[in-house]
């Protein structure tokens, strides 16, 4: 800490370079364009020349003496024959001639009124204002000033002065060379710089028509050698060596008193070359290029955009000590756990300090070298650095004698081991819980392994998805980590206060079919069930005909604290008028009562990430370690109890009964004859016209109506077939994948087609196909399917149907870069706001923004369904059960996760997705 | 160009050229010699020529500028007196049980919400609870609200930008949302919330819901009402021919649409003539209504007919489309296109319940902190339409960072990002060459404050535990 606190930067200013502070920094004046002789030696004075700083590797920079690594490089600069203007700095020349006199340079208007400005600027300062609110009142200056037409302090008048782009200026059509513009410049005296907004400390505006120019140092423009031999140099130093050739040519010809014109020409090219140097991308002028045509990468295009300096190397940098590779899944590892492989270990190390205490078991670490040969994985040591700096690779030959001389001091660093806090990572990382931080199980293969339940906030499957692992060097950020950043920490979303980790896709189905109903276990099968467990008290049989068994809801129990009271309906509740509460059909009650589940089934509305209710409580009221503990233990419960069930789905659970074929057969005939009918009415002029509607709009939407009921009838029928004894319903139904719409879709009919939520009507003229007469505007022709992906689809539908697909497609790539851009500038604007320590929120400049956080300083992820706090939690607590149910009467209760007893009904929450 | 032009005005308000030359010379624009009094222009010209200058150009000399705030201030005076201020209570009063709470809360010297007390209040409303009991719930309530409260230092802005980016990317792209009525679409879903955040001035879909003051029970009345909102042409009532030979533009008055929208042919005959650009005469027939071309030019004759056709005869501008819907609270006026400033005027509306889904017209006719709930209800309502749940708070301070400085301003370059005070921040967003190069005019000094430029310099950025240090002093033995 001390070590970073006395290495702060406190602030960065910016200014100008003028011509003699160039000069004086400059190592070298270069002159010659060449860069390297025959031998591939550079050239004295040349842009290569050895003064500039080193890049290959044993030469010494002349300058400082450093080697490669030791010397940063050191800037030279060319003396320009003539002055050329700096592209960047056009406009603030523009508006510094427009607003100066020409002949004696003051500001163009009157004494009092360059003082009320320069008031203006003072108030500014005064009430704390910023550099933009300086910008404005300076602009406004400019403007009153660039109005008048007589010097009111020499009464020289005043010509127009236009701008050619994008570097030449004209007065009243006759051109003014950098010369006459510099001299200009350099007769504004400082005191009438302040008022328009420049500050003469920083920068005199003559300085911006160059007559030296910086080269920067080789460092910064390294050339390349080929694997030919060949040396390929750097943008710059291409430009840099165009500027140098112009600029000789252009001394020379001036200097032999050349024609007039020629030396102006190549003032011109000059100018066109410094200009293109800054910035390549200077608007009215071609870019320069390449030899091979590609445009030049000159210094704004290095600092610019996407894969500029500035967004690819300085908000964002390359890191040591961080893997990828592909993920897979492993059940067996806790949520805060990640799979490493042993190849990945044996790279990421950990730096270790050797002090007295621990001095003996770092020697014995060394002495194991790099790639100890042990039975079960042990970490070894890649490195030791010495207490002078120097870092020694540990092999497995120089282990032991390394490990003798290891002493207090030393530092090395040692491989990745069991338990170790890393920081693991999935892009995009749109939210904070694409990074979180797990503990390390060393595994075999060559995958990352995480626990199923964690692929939600990651947003991850296993399709050949990577991720990326960090490993933490010091002891703050491992500290930081192992209580901010574990995965237990972030069961609960900032966003909306719900859970985001939580049971999955075959953790559902498995509790499901655990609990649904009245599921029985013999000993065995509840033996292998429960020993995933590692220590867990078999609960007490119940017995029938003289035969033990166990249900379903008691196995689940025992992952539940013991004093968890809630109930609530579940994702298969149907929601009838009156609910049967514990005696409900479907066992869609859930109520838990002391750590028992009494009745209900297990679903994605108890367990389930994003919507669990039992989760939810837990991570609230028990804390993460719990709710950590009971995300494990479902999970080994789920994967044990699908085991012994068996679960699969296949195309044959859509099939349905010839009859059921029949009857959706005639709904959807039906339907396509009233469409047909509309269309006979639109045609005949008789059909209704719907207020506001035209009467193609009212035809589209009425038989987009027909064919939507249709669609769902069609679904219904195939529905009441598919019981819950098949596999896709019970997936559905119970929220571990895939919907009834789905299955409808696959059983039933597929539906309409649409593109931009209309009817698809384009293709060919007048028709979607050729297959249809033109103008036919029934339902076949526009893009209705009324096959199921089980039975198949006509090629018309087919051709219709990836239409529809097609559109999704675009849509999702669209929206990606689309949501992409605006969270980059949400970001962009909100990322400096924090809560400070009197409640406030403010920005950088001390600025409130809000007086509390959302109004009543509520962190999201601690409050209640956006409520602050629980009032009937609260209530029940204090006044107990008795008094609460006489207080609440008829009131509807809101908490979700209230530990009520025999009360009246809950409220169901709003859900996500 | 300016200064020739302004000597052109003067001469053409019988100034002579001598003397306007030398008032322009002296930098007088047309606009500064308005506001300019004859003591200003005295410097440059005698007092005589100087107040007949000012006569010229329609500036009374006689009232100074003193003289005319004094004034200005009298007749405000007047005004007041007329219409005493009326201080509009926002909040509702405190119901019995609530300020039982209250004072409870203000005795035991606590703070919380007035939300939490109410909910509160709701809750055991009605019920005999003991004050011991209840104090006994506030000091639960307090000791959780507290537990619940955020972290100092705590990185919100974060947090709550990523709470709502993230979502964007499960949003649908092209989604209409049918608002209450099937006839008007909605643009709805991502690009909706893009919009908001932007704030654009006219959003792509505008729209107003319009509640009544007084119930109309009558269908026959609302559609009168509705025909006063809904913005008529002339194209909307009447077939338009160009005469060639007479030159004239015969308007074939439809008597059935005119008379669902109520008018008569004087009502079209009287906004024709209203038209200040048409200059042409306007001659009324039975069923009919006679334009003629001052010119006999065909051109000319074609542009008035595109004049005539786009000419309000009724309604509000900009609103395009008026649907009246049955609610159980009475009618609603649904509207496509949206005027807020006009709707208000409108004394059958009530106010109170107008909602137009453009937030700068809201900004505009009812200020800043209306807008800023206007941001944070459109942004609620675009994530609720598409399923997803995002904490209020997090949209809460979104629209309090962009309302901050008492304007709207946009998230993105040309708002809150583009005046950022920190250089680096300013520069590693977008346009980065233009905003180092301007930085080196002023002298620009970046404190690294904030998250960006502390980045760029790697140094550990000031939020969360970045924002404390440890200080261990060793106790000496």
């Amino acid at each position: 800490m001390i070590h970073s606190l006395s290495k702060k930067i406190q602030k960065i200013k910016f200014a100008y370079l003028s011509p003699d502070e160039i000069r004086k920094m400059s190592a070298i004046k270069i002159i010659t364009a060449d860069t390297y002789n025959d031998d591939g030696f550079p050239i004295d004075m040349g842009l290569m020349d050895p003064h500039l700083g080193v890049i290959e590797p044993g030469l010494r920079c002349k300058t400082c003496g450093g080697k490669v690594d030791e010397c940063l490089g050191h800037f030279g600069h060319i003396d320009l024959a003539m002055p050329v203007i700096h592209v960047g700095y056009i406009k603030e020349i523009k508006k510094l001639l427009q607003t100066t006199c020409k002949s004696c340079g003051r500001i163009l208007l009157p004494k009092e009124q360059i003082k009320e400005h320069k008031e203006a600027l003072e108030k500014v300062e005064e009430m704390g204002g910023d550099i933009l609110d300086f910008k404005l009142v300076a602009k406004e200056t400019a403007k009153d000033a660039s109005t008048r037409h007589l010097c009111p302090h020499c009464g020289a008048e005043q010509s127009k002065i236009t701008l050619d782009k994008p570097t030449s200026f004209r007065e009243n059509g006759h051109k003014l060379t950098p010369k006459e513009v510099r001299e200009r410049l350099e007769r504004i005296p400082n005191e009438d710089l302040f008022p328009l907004g420049i500050n003469p400390d920083v920068l005199r505006p003559e300085w911006t028509i160059l007559t030296a120019l910086p080269v920067p140092p080789v460092t910064v423009r390294p050339s390349i050698t080929l694997d030919s031999g060949e040396r390929s140099e750097d943008d710059l130093t291409h430009k840099l060596v165009d500027v140098l050739r112009i600029n000789q040519r252009l001394r020379e010809n001036r200097d032999a008193g050349a024609p007039q014109l020629i030396v102006e020409d190549l003032w011109e090219l000059l100018q066109y070359h410094i200009t293109t140097y800054f910035d390549n991308q200077t608007s009215g002028i071609p870019p320069a290029r390449h030899r091979s045509g590609r445009p030049l990468k000159t210094l704004t295009q290095r600092l610019k955009g996407k894969e500029g300096r500035f967004r690819s190397n300085l908000s964002g940098k390359r890191v040591n000590f961080s893997a990828r590779t592909v993920i897979s899944p492993d059940p067996s590892l806790s949520i805060n756990e990640v799979g490493i492989p042993v190849k990945a270990a044996r790279e990421l190390t950990i730096p270790v300090r050797v002090t007295e205490y621990n001095a003996n078991v770092i020697r014995e670490l060394v002495k194991r070298g790099p790639t100890p040969e042990e039975k079960e994985y042990v970490p070894g040591v890649n490195y030791v650095v010495r207490p002078d700096g120097r870092r020694i690779k540990v092999t497995e030959k120089n282990a032991e004698p390394i490990a003798e001389t290891i002493d207090v001091g030393y530092i090395i660093e040692r491989q990745l081991q069991e338990g170790d806090i890393v920081l693991f990572n999935r892009q995009p990382s749109l939210h904070r819980m694409s990074m979180m931080a797990h503990e390390v199980r060393i595994m075999p293969y060559k995958t990352f392994r995480l626990n199923l339940c964690v692929c939600p906030p990651y947003n991850a499957d296993f399709d050949g998805d990577e991720m990326n692992l960090h490993v933490l060097q010091s002891e703050e950020a491992r500290a930081e980590a192992r209580i901010l950043m574990r995965v237990q920490e972030h069961i609960l979303s900032p966003r909306f206060g719900g859970p985001v980790i939580g049971a999955i896709h075959d953790h559902i189905t498995g509790l499901f079919l655990m609990t649904h109903g009245d599921t029985r276990f013999d000993i065995h099968q509840t033996i292998r069930i429960l020993s995933r467990f590692e220590d867990i008290k078999l609960p007490k049989p119940k017995e029938e005909n003289g035969k033990k068994y166990w249900t379903g809801k008691q196995l689940f129990s025992l992952t539940l604290p013991k004093d968890l009271n809630m109930s609530f309906k579940s994702k298969i509740c149907q929601n009838c008028d009156t609910c049967m509460k514990e005696k409900c059909e479907l066992d869609a009650y859930c109520k838990i009562q002391n750590g028992n589940l009494i009745c209900g089934t297990v679903d994605e509305q108890v367990v389930g990430a994003f919507k669990g209710k039992v989760l939810d409580k837990i991570a609230r009221d028990y804390g993460s370690d719990r709710a950590r503990e009971f995300i494990d233990d479902i999970t080994k419960m789920a994967i044990g109890s699908i085991m012994i069930f068996g679960f699969t789905t296949g195309i044959d659970d859509e099939d349905i009964p010839a009859e059921a074929k029949e009857q959706i057969g005639d709904v959807l005939s039906q339907a396509i004859k009233k469409v047909r009918d509309l269309v006979n009415a639109y045609q005949d002029g008789i059909l209704e016209q719907m207020p506001g509607r035209s009467l193609e709009e009212t035809l589209e939407v009425e038989s987009m109506k027909v064919l939507g009921q249709a669609r769902d009838k069609a679904g219904q029928i195939a529905g009441k077939q598919l019981g819950l004894e098949n596999s896709a319903v019970i997936m559905a139904r119970s929220g571990a994948r895939g919907s009834m719409l789905n299955l409808s879709q696959m059983a039933g009919c597929l539906g309409q087609q649409a593109v931009r939520g209309e009817r698809l009507s384009r293709g060919y003229w007048h028709r979607t196909l050729p297959h249809f007469k033109k103008g036919d505007l029934g339902a076949e022709a526009r893009g209705f399917v009324q096959y199921s992906y089980k039975s198949g689809l006509e090629p018309t539908e087919y051709f219709f149907h990836s239409m529809g697909g097609r559109e999704g497609l675009v849509d999702t790539a669209v929206r990606t870069s689309r949501s992409g851009y605006m969270q980059r500038r949400l970001i962009n604007a909100l990322e400096d706001l924090k809560v400070k320590a009197d409640g406030t929120v403010r920005n950088t400049a001390n600025t409130i923004i809000q007086f509390e956080f959302g109004e009543d300083g509520i962190d999201p992820s601690r409050g209640i369904q956006g409520k602050a706090v629980d009032v009937d939690d609260i209530l029940l607590d204090v006044l107990g059960e008795k008094v609460f149910a006489e207080v609440i009467k008829e009131k509807v209760i809101e908490s979700y996760g209230i530990q009520e007893k025999d009360l009246t009904s809950i409220e169901e929450m709003g859900e996500e997705e | 160009m300016a200064r020739e032009s302004t000597v052109k005005a003067l001469v053409a308000r019988g100034v002579n050229k001598k003397l306007a030359d030398k008032i322009v010379n002296a930098g007088f624009t047309l606009k500064a010699l308005k506001s300019a009094s004859v003591k200003e222009l005295t410097k440059h010209i005698s007092k005589k020529e100087a107040s007949s200058l000012l006569k010229k150009i329609g500036v009374k000399e006689t009232k100074t500028k003193k003289e005319a705030q004094i004034s200005k201030k009298k007749e405000e005076k007047k005004e007041k007196k007329k219409k005493p201020k009326i201080v509009l209570e926002k909040t509702e009063p405190p119901t019995p049980t609530e300020s039982l709470l209250l004072t409870e809360l203000s005795k035991m010297n606590e703070d919380i919400p007035m939300a939490i007390v109410s909910d509160v209040a709701e809750k055991i409303e009605g019920s005999k609870i003991s004050k011991k009991m209840i104090q006994k719930i506030l000091t639960e309530v307090c000791k959780r609200y507290k537990a619940h409260k955020v972290d100092s230092h705590e990185s919100v802005g974060i947090v709550s930008a990523q709470s709502i980016g993230e979502p964007g990317t499960q949003m649908t792209m092209r989604t209409f949302h049918y608002a209450g009525v099937a006839e008007i679409n909605v643009t709805m879903g991502l690009p909706r919330l893009i919009e908001i955040v932007d704030a654009r001035r006219v959003p792509s879909t505008p729209m107003m819901e319009i509640y009544l003051r007084e119930a109309v029970k009558d269908l026959d009345e609302m559609q009168k009402i509705t025909s006063e909102i809904e913005m008529t042409t002339v194209l909307d009532i009447a077939d338009i021919e160009l005469d060639m030979t007479n030159m004239e533009i015969i308007l074939h008055l439809d008597m059935e649409k005119m008379k669902k929208k109520i008018l008569s042919t004087e009502d079209v005959e009287l906004s024709l003539k209203k038209m200040r650009r048409l200059k042409a005469s306007v001659k009324k027939e039975a069923n009919k209504i006679i334009v003629k071309s001052p010119e006999p030019s065909y051109k000319k004759l074609q542009q008035l007919a595109d004049m005539v056709k786009v000419c309000k005869v009724k309604g509000i501008d900009g609103i395009k489309r008026a649907i009246i819907r049955k609610s159980p609270k009475g009618f609603v006026i649904y509207t496509e296109g949206s005027n807020l400033a006009k709707v208000f005027e409108l004394e059958y509306v009530d106010q109170a319940r107008v909602t137009t889904n453009s937030i700068w017209e809201v900004y505009e006719v009812l200020g800043v902190e209306a807008a800023r709930n206007a941001i944070i209800r459109e942004a609620c309502n675009t994530l609720d339409e598409q399923g997803l749940t995002v904490d209020i708070r997090h949209i809460m301070l979104v629209a309090d960072m962009m309302t901050n400085d008492g304007d709207i301003k946009a998230i993105g370059r040309h708002g809150i990002s583009g005046k950022k005070s920190s250089v680096l921040a300013r520069a590693a967003f977008e346009i980065t060459a233009a905003h180092l190069l301007r930085a080196g005019v002023i002298g620009e000094v970046d404190n690294l404050d904030g998250v960006a430029e502390n980045i760029i310099v790697g140094q550990p950025v000031a939020l969360g535990t970045g924002a404390v240090n440890l200080i261990y002093v060793p106790k000496k033995k």
